[in-house]
């Protein structure tokens, strides 16, 4: 009896969310479509793809040549780790570069884009609560960041397994889980901020150069201006003692931390890498005596916790601004 | 919920106010189902804010407005289940089809996928445009686009139908078709339709009744006799023309004789009566037993444009002496 009740409860719970979405999956399913058959996003995954089999084709044949000179550990890792000399970029490189772009291409146009073409009153008129075609528009370029993200990232393996014939441990397999869900946060960061764009410009191009000022600050300038600020609080020179230069050091570290660019290039670089055991300024008498190895995925994972909490935090604030500026929005053009 | 009275629409001292401007102003509107009611008003006037208030897609700043005896703020579902809104200069997904586009509004209201199949094709038969339904609506031109955005409407299968500016940028023959469509729409469908306008002769054929809305007052409701009479009533001078066979001079003074008549003056080719009652009919009986066949017989100023004008001016000397 008791077990039917909570049934019932649950159900009625169930088609109150349904009744509240009322017209989500049907957004959702149009913007899907739209995104995956537009010119826009043909053009931007070919971009992507280009590059990264490029990288893995680097990173592979750098392998290879490496191959029993040094102890090559974690071989998997380093088909999307590593750089040679003729591209000097890697995999994680070029998805942390290319990345953020995807994000704004996807979102820059999502709401001033309806209002240009009038079809946002048409839509909202419709039976369905406002908030469905935001969430919608998220959520469809979150499925779709997730589509091209997971399949670069299982493409590359794939063909990274067939080029190098080593085999991923688990742990490796985990990392690499764990890196593709990352960078899918980081991504959706980027439209969710392409989408507060689009709200706040009425004009896409005005929008779209927004998102991309904003990309560039946060992924280059800042760690300068954070280097600046650093040196301003804590001015380090050559008779400076420890304690000043790790001040300046963490000074630097907090400041570029800010910028979700930086989160990521941190959080990325240790899950992918089992050597890295530590994020901020390490001294020597530190590291003295420290035995050599590797940390384990659950090690690595916790070491980059507090860098995955702030993604998502960052994600969700920037789509609760969005979302909110939107609900109060005037619909009228 | 029922509806108390017959009201499909109705709003209660509805207000809107943008900062200091005011753009409906204490609005209250009543329209009974299964009439054509026309909003009219110059540019400015609030019939589209009015509107957005009715469909839940702006929030009055006080009053209320209930739509078949729902509040739009408070269930904007069920009003918005209940209404077909087709927006002025209406726009679509221009990279996708006709069919396409009407399809996905009826995924929006929960229509299963054959049955909309079967609504889409249906719509897009009565609106003609049965063999544009798998174009682009890129392709499409401004007078498709505004049969396309009917039959958006239509998918709906509304109890309503607000049009914003229907008549905008179409031709002259679009615009009887339109029109026609939309006596069908009430008439046959027996719909109730909300039409908003500025250009009042193109609407005057269709409309049940009319409000016109001038500064986001309704200063005046009713049927367009209603509104001639109200106007009649309050009028101290009226004018006449008149034209007669045979045309000679003599007329005026035959004119002359009737009690009411003020001054005769010849203008092109009528001669103007003016006058401080309704002479109509004294007027053609005196000229009847004069042998006089009267061809042409017309109260000036009472077209609706001139309605509309006369209405609009008094709003402005209203200002006027208020400031």
């Amino acid at each position: 009896m008791e077990r039917a009740a909570k049934w019932q409860n649950t159900k009625a719970d169930l088609t109150r969310i349904l009744e509240a979405n009322k017209g989500l999956a049907t957004v959702v399913r149009k913007e899907v479509g739209d995104h995956l058959s537009g010119k826009r996003f043909a053009i931007l995954a070919l971009l992507v793809l280009v590059t990264c089999l490029g990288s893995l084709y680097v990173a592979a044949s750098t392998i290879r040549t490496n191959v029993g000179q040094d102890e090559l550990e974690f071989v998997f890792l380093r088909l999307f780790t590593t750089s040679g000399s003729s591209m000097p970029f890697s995999f994680l490189s070029f998805i942390s570069f290319l990345g953020p772009l995807v994000g704004l291409t996807l979102g820059f146009d999502a709401i001033n884009g309806e209002r240009d073409r009038r079809t946002l009153s048409r839509v909202l008129s419709q039976p369905i609560f406002r908030d469905a075609l935001i969430n919608g528009k998220f959520l469809a370029g979150v499925i779709v960041i997730s589509i091209v993200v997971f399949g670069l990232g299982f493409l590359v393996a794939g063909l990274g397994l067939i080029m190098t014939g080593v085999p991923p441990t688990l742990g490796e397999l985990a990392r690499l889980i764990t890196y593709l869900v990352l960078s899918v946060i980081y991504i959706s960061f980027w439209l969710a901020l392409a989408i507060l764009c689009s709200l706040l410009f009425r004009q896409t191009s005005t929008s779209a150069l927004a998102g991309i000022a904003i990309w560039l600050f946060m992924a280059f300038f800042l760690t300068l201006l954070a280097g600046m600020a650093a040196d301003g609080i804590y001015p380090v020179n050559d008779n400076s003692d420890s304690q000043q230069i790790i001040a300046n050091a963490k000074t630097e570290q907090m400041i570029s931390r800010i910028s979700p660019a930086y989160l990521y290039s941190e959080a990325v670089t240790s899950i992918m890498n089992p050597a890295v055991r530590s994020m901020g300024p390490v001294l020597l008498e530190q590291a003295y005596g420290a035995i050599k190895g590797t940390l384990t995925f659950s090690q690595s994972l916790l070491l980059i916790w507090p860098q995955v909490v702030c993604l998502i935090a960052e994600m969700l604030i920037c789509f609760a601004i969005a979302y909110i500026s939107f609900m109060r929005q005037e619909i009228r053009a | 919920m029922t509806t108390i009275n017959n009201y499909v629409l109705e709003t209660i001292d509805l207000c809107k106010k943008y900062g200091d401007l005011v753009a409906v102003d204490n609005l209250n509107l009543k329209v009974e189902e299964g009439i054509v009611y026309g909003l009219l008003g110059p540019n400015g006037a609030g019939k589209t804010t009015t509107i957005l208030m009715l469909l839940g897609l702006t929030e009055p700043t006080s009053g209320q407005a209930l739509v078949n005896g729902y509040d739009p703020c408070r269930s904007p579902l069920q009003v918005k289940s209940m209404v077909g809104y087709l927006p002025d200069n209406v726009g679509f997904y221009d990279e996708m089809s006709g069919e396409d586009n009407l399809l996905y509004t009826a995924a929006l209201n929960g229509v299963a996928r054959d049955e909309a199949q079967r609504r889409v094709k249906h719509a897009l038969k009565r609106v003609g445009l049965s063999h544009a339904g798998h174009k682009k609506v890129g392709q499409y031109s401004r007078g498709m686009r505004q049969r396309l955005g009917i039959a958006d409407v239509l998918v709906k299968d509304p109890k309503l139908i607000i049009m914003d500016e229907p008549t905008l940028g179409i031709d002259p023959e679009g615009i009887q078709e339109l029109l026609s469509f939309i006596k069908d729409l009430a008439k046959e469908d027996g719909r109730t339709i909300l039409l908003s306008s500025h250009l009042l002769h193109q609407i005057q054929q269709v409309c049940d009744k009319v409000g016109i809305l001038v500064k986001g007052k309704l200063i005046a409701s009713g049927t367009i006799s209603d509104l001639e009479q109200q106007l009649l009533s309050q009028e101290e001078q009226m004018e006449l023309e008149l034209k007669a066979v045979p045309w000679e001079e003599k007329l005026a003074g035959i004119c002359e004789t009737i009690d009411g008549v003020d001054k005769i003056s010849w203008q092109n080719d009528m001669l103007l009566l003016e006058c401080h009652k309704d002479i109509r009919e004294d007027l053609v009986r005196e000229l009847i037993a004069s042998n006089y066949c009267p061809t042409h017989l017309a109260l000036r100023g009472v077209s609706l444009d001139s309605i509309y004008l006369r209405y609009f001016h008094k709003e402005e000397e209203y200002h006027g002496k208020g400031s």
